[in-house]
């Protein structure tokens, strides 16, 4: 598997990586764990790579104030041994492919990819994260909620970078959890779904659900979400609750392929879900 | 006292492999050397209505390009079949395909480059024009009259037919059963993958005239002697072919590649060597592939639990190409298996092998044998179920018992030895099944599904006699050579024919000689895998390397012991009769008097300087070509257990016990290795491997994305059990180890799945066992209960 001729630049600034990207009409190279793999394939021929890896600043994750910022350049790894975050996160992450994935592998490449397959974008959908993007004029922040927008497209132009994700922080209250159907072969999601519950006692007072893999995109489920509000949580109820997500899913935008038909990632929607909210509760 | 023998001595290999210092062909790199990357149809057939190479040809670093007209119009011959069956039909396998594709990945035209990028750059610029064809890939649907014909030698794309046994009056005793399990099912193709993916570098030198060409095989010689009688042309004694650290093979390696013959044949044209590595994408769409098949079966059994009669067809998918061995599994290697442990007094078995626009089939770990033992061990468990008794107890109930042994099946083989019920019994207590039975039960109170799968599987390895393997339709003999050279120093040089790629032979053969002649492992070279080095020898699969390669090298020791003998007698002026060679500590000494003795290196220096008697040739070298009496027959009892989640369909090996009879053993913990990935490898087939075409012929699971191999969380550690029951086939009691937990781990598993359903009254689902089709199989179960 041999790709065919690119340049490469090393940007060592953001300033630098949209300039040069611009200047050359390449694409951003993060972690390369999407980008190299379609180029060896030959399904991708950028002819211009922009590295950003080495930029300073993006790797990282800080918390401060209620929110953690994690750095797009953050390897998958460095989140699944963090301590400071929601802990859907480190779960998430852990589960990653495999262990050079994680250790090569970027959030900020993870997210802009946004393959319909990947756990972030469910992930930080659950989260309510606030996704910073930088651009020649500035930058600007996109609810994750509004920034997955389809099959491998984001709220992004190509002139954007991502340059970190803010989520908010762990909290004793709130329990998070990521419930995900693995593909057999590529261990990536069939389906997956983020919850992030606030509890008071068994009550449930705040509740952001996500479902992802099996549409073209994450989305978060309201009916899910109100089906949980001001509940008293047991089986029953959260069964009944995971059982809404019927309505927040397009059934025709639902996608099958030989690993999993349409009509068995809709069954196993409401199981994931109920799955990833028993587990949140339980960590509130 | 053995000092070596039966202890787990360390691989002498594994610092070498561990550390990333093993030398593959990948490796090697020669002066001036050209790549190849070669063109691969997208098509899985069309007509070729043209190849231009123009653009091609003139980029910057390209070398030369040529095509499969190229090819034939210097002569290039068709890639043979090994394994003729009666009446079978076959037609050509040009390495570059001429004027037809007929699978996605045949070859179309080759670029030789100064380097691999512009070599991948150059394939992008040829233009083939292609007129596509309808494509087969069902092995029953290609019989079918309206089927798109694969090749036009072969029609109804049935290359062969090959019944065993008297289907008439195997369906009359059939039909007197009490009760007969029918099941339609597939066993699906797998796709090898080993971690090393083929290789091969050649150089031709104009003025000896000589090529050598380095492969990654499981068997060099016999890849020589096809490219020297069919493809190439070139004689033996200016061809030599070298089989380095090979990375794996399971069968995908034993045959001749396309690439072994272009590759060569563009090193003779350009004078210059070539290079050609595998990416791992070719892989998957032109190794061999294995498995594929459609069958249908019937087991007879009495209301008491004997079997009565087993009655089989099955189609084989041979893919686009008659691959080296292919006709020979599902054939000599499948249906003569179908006894299994049990005395089935009436077995009739047929099989069809079909041509399809998919990869060509042939041996994959196990080779005929899994697949025997997956329908075997389905069906009885189907019976166990509707008898409403233990699966163990049916199987005792039919075991061919210890004393029967040489036992003569109705299909063909004769069992050489064995204790099943001692198999079990201690199967049974190294899985705790008794607990496991009320674990599962407890669960099932809870609502849980939990199962356990059983089974009993025989394999026949270490081929032969070779009289009896080419009377069946194949083109060589399965006999093996074993030279033993004594330096003067003592030291010692082993030259074997077969051919070590994880097998861990520099280990045991040096264990076997160490004890033969009893001097240390150290002082011991095992040498294969080089056609200049070893004289011949038939490779290594079908787990016959011990049994009858280790059995060459015992042989010729025991020849080197008798001529040490006569060389100390003579120098100790005592009688031969009277010389005792003592294997502890390698010294020879007249019997009662052990201060008259000589050591190994006075000897080894005698022979060299022709201290020896008069009638006696000089230096100490002795060869042995073993051509074994009869196969070995390795068996095993393996009992599994799975959980399956009810809501989902995904599936936990909760726990896996294997207890295997592969006769004396010469490394424990090389046979532990070879059974815990064995294992795994049946496992993947049951829980995950599948490769999968759609109706247009393309390969749908080309990449790890979507073909799933079993990683090392999917299966746990094996509690492992051995009985030990010396093989008579063999002096050294040895009946072979490879593939046993390959061929038992695929109906174990599924054994326990199904069992884990059988509360809901699933009664088969087809493997691979995915979440996704366990899932149906549930929706469908409550379906049908409501
Ligand atoms: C074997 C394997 C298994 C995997 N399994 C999983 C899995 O189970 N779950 C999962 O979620 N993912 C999985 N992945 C994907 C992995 O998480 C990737 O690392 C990730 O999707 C991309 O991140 P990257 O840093 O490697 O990005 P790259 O490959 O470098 O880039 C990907 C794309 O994003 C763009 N890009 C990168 N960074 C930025 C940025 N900061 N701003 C704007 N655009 C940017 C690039 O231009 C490119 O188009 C797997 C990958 C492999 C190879």
């Amino acid at each position: 598997m041999y790709p065919p001729k690119f340049d490469y630049y090393r940007a060592g600034s953001v300033e630098e990586a949209l300039a040069l990207r611009k200047q050359h009409d390449g694409k951003f190279l993060a972690g390369g764990h999407s980008l190299i793999p379609v180029m060896k394939l030959r399904l991708s021929d950028p002819g211009v790579l922009v590295d950003i890896g080495r930029i300073d600043g993006l790797k990282g994750i800080s918390a401060a104030n209620g929110s953690a910022k994690i750095g797009a350049l953050t390897t998958h790894a460095m989140v699944e041994a963090a301590d400071n975050l929601p802990d859907i996160l480190p779960e998430a992450a852990g589960w990653i492919g495999d262990p050079m994935v994680r250790n090569r592998g970027t959030v900020g490449g993870n997210i802009a990819h946004a393959d319909p397959a990947s756990d972030l974008p469910t992930v930080f959908t659950a989260l309510q994260a606030k996704i910073h993007v930088a651009g020649e004029g500035g930058s600007r922040v996109v609810e994750a909620s509004n920034f997955f927008t389809g099959l491998f497209e984001t709220a992004m132009s190509d002139d954007e970078m991502v340059t970190a994700v803010e989520v908010p922080s762990k909290d004793n209250h709130t329990g998070t959890a990521y419930a995900k159907l693995f593909n057999p072969a590529s261990r990536y999601a069939i389906v997956g779904a983020g919850a992030m519950l606030t509890m008071q006692g068994n009550q449930c007072t705040a509740a952001s659900v996500s479902i992802g893999g099996l549409l073209p995109n994450a989305i978060r489920c309201p009916s899910v979400e109100a089906a949980l509000f001001g509940q008293t949580l047991n089986e029953e109820t959260i069964a009944a609750a995971a059982a809404a997500v019927a309505n927040d899913i397009v059934a025709d935008d639902v996608m099958g392929d030989i690993h999993a038909s349409a009509e068995y990632r809709q069954r196993m929607a409401p199981v994931f879900v109920k799955r990833a909210i028993a587990a949140a509760a339980a960590r509130a | 006292m053995s000092k070596y023998m039966g202890k787990a001595v360390k691989r002498v290999e594994d610092p070498r492999f561990i550390q990333g210092r093993g030398k593959y062909v990948a490796n090697l790199k020669l002066a001036n050397m050209g790549h190849a990357a070669i063109k691969r149809s997208p098509f899985a057939h069309a007509k070729i209505n043209g190849v231009d190479a123009s653009a091609a040809k003139a980029l910057d670093g390209v070398i030369a390009v040529y095509t499969g007209q190229d090819l034939q119009a210097a002569g290039v011959g068709s890639l043979p079949c090994g394994f003729n069956p009666p009446g079978i039909v076959t037609a050509p396998h040009m390495p570059l395909a001429v004027d037809k594709v007929r699978h996605v990945g045949d070859g179309v035209a080759v670029v030789i480059a100064n380097d691999i990028y512009t070599a991948y750059d150059a394939l992008d610029l040829i233009e083939v024009d292609y007129e596509p064809l309808p494509a087969v890939v069902d092995a029953k649907k290609a019989t079918a009259a309206d089927a798109p014909q694969v090749h036009d030698e072969i029609p109804n794309n049935t290359s062969f037919h090959w019944p065993l046994g008297e289907s008439d009056t195997v369906m009359g005793a059939m039909n007197e059963s009490d009760h007969v399990v029918e099941l339609d099912f597939i066993n699906q193709r797998l796709i090898p993958n080993a971690m090393e993916p083929r290789a091969c570098v050649a150089e031709w030198n104009a003025f000896t005239e000589e090529m050598t060409v380095w492969t990654s095989s499981q068997n060099p010689h016999l890849i020589r002697l096809l490219m020297s009688m069919a493809t190439l042309g070139i004689p033996e004694n200016r061809l030599r072919v070298i089989s380095p650290d090979v990375g794996g093979g399971f069968g995908s390696k034993i045959f001749h590649y396309p690439e072994e013959v272009i590759v060569p044949w563009c090193s003779k044209q350009l004078g210059q060597p070539v290079k050609w590595v595998s990416t791992r994408s070719e892989a998957f769409v032109t190794d061999a592939h294995g498995r594929d098949h459609v069958t249908t079966a019937k087991l007879g059994v009495n209301n008491d639990g004997t079997f009565t009669a087993l009655h089989v067809q099955t189609w084989a998918n041979m893919g686009a190409y008659l691959s080296t061995f292919a006709p020979m599994i599902p054939t000599a290697l499948y249906i003569t298996l179908f006894s299994g442990l049990y005395k089935i007094p009436h077995i009739f078995g047929e099989s069809w092998g079909t041509m399809t626009n998919t990869v060509p089939v042939d041996a994959y770990r196990g080779a005929g044998r899994p697949e025997a033992s997956y329908l075997l061990e389905r069906l009885i468990d189907i019976a166990a179920r509707d008898l409403n008794m233990d699966p163990i107890e049916l199987r005792r109930k039919n075991f061919i018992q210890p004393d029967e042994f040489p036992y003569q099946t109705p299909v063909a083989m004769v069992y050489d030895s064995g204790d099943y019920d001692q198999l079990f019994d201690k199967a049974m207590e190294v899985s705790g099944y008794n607990e496991m039975i009320e674990e599962r039960d407890r669960a099932r109170q809870e609502g849980r599904l939990v199962g356990i799968g059983v089974s009993g599987c025989i394999e026949a390895s270490g081929a032969g006699p070779s009289k009896v393997v080419t009377s069946l339709g194949a083109g060589v003999g399965l006999w093996e050579h074993g030279l033993v050279r004594v330096h003067p120093t003592g030291k010692i040089s082993v030259l074997t024919g077969t051919h070590a790629h994880g097998q861990g032979h520099e280990t045991t053969f040096a264990q076997l000689v160490a004890d033969e002649l009893g001097v240390p492992m150290d002082d011991i070279e095992i040498v294969h895998g080089d056609t200049s080095k070893t004289p011949f020898g038939l490779g290594t699969y079908a787990s016959r390397s011990a049994a009858v390669g280790g059995t060459a090298i015992m042989k010729s020791c025991e020849k080197i012991r008798e001529k040490m003998k006569a060389i100390a007698a003579y120098q100790l002026e005592a009688a031969v009769e009277d010389m005792v060679y003592d294997q502890e500590n390698g010294t020879i000494h007249v019997q009662g008097s052990p201060d008259r003795s000589k050591t190994f290196v006075d000897i080894s220096v005698a022979a060299l300087m022709g201290h020896i008697p008069d009638d006696m040739e000089p230096s100490l070298e002795e060869a042995t070509f073993f051509d074994p009496p009869n196969f070995t027959f390795p068996n095993s009892a393996h009992i599994a257990m799975v959980e399956v989640d009810k809501e989902s369909g995904e599936i936990s090996l909760l726990k896996y016990a294997a207890v295997d009879d592969v006769g004396n053993v010469i490394n424990p913990m090389i046979v532990e290795g070879q059974l815990q990935g064995g294992i795994v490898q049946g496992v993947g087939q049951a829980l995950l491997e599948h490769g999968i075409y759609d109706e247009d012929g393309q390969l749908l699971t080309g990449t790890f994305l979507d073909y799933a191999m079993p990683r090392a969380d999917d299966v746990p550690m094996s509690a492992l059990g051995r009985i030990e029951i010396p093989s008579p086939s063999n002096p050294l009691g040895v009946k072979g180890a490879g593939e046993m937990g390959t061929i038992a781990g695929t109906p174990t598993v599924a054994n326990a799945v199904m069992d884990a359903l059988h509360p809901l009254g699933v009664r088969h689902v087809d493997i691979p066992h995915t979440a996704a089709a366990i899932h149906g199989a549930i929706q469908s179960a409550s379906v049908s209960a409501d």
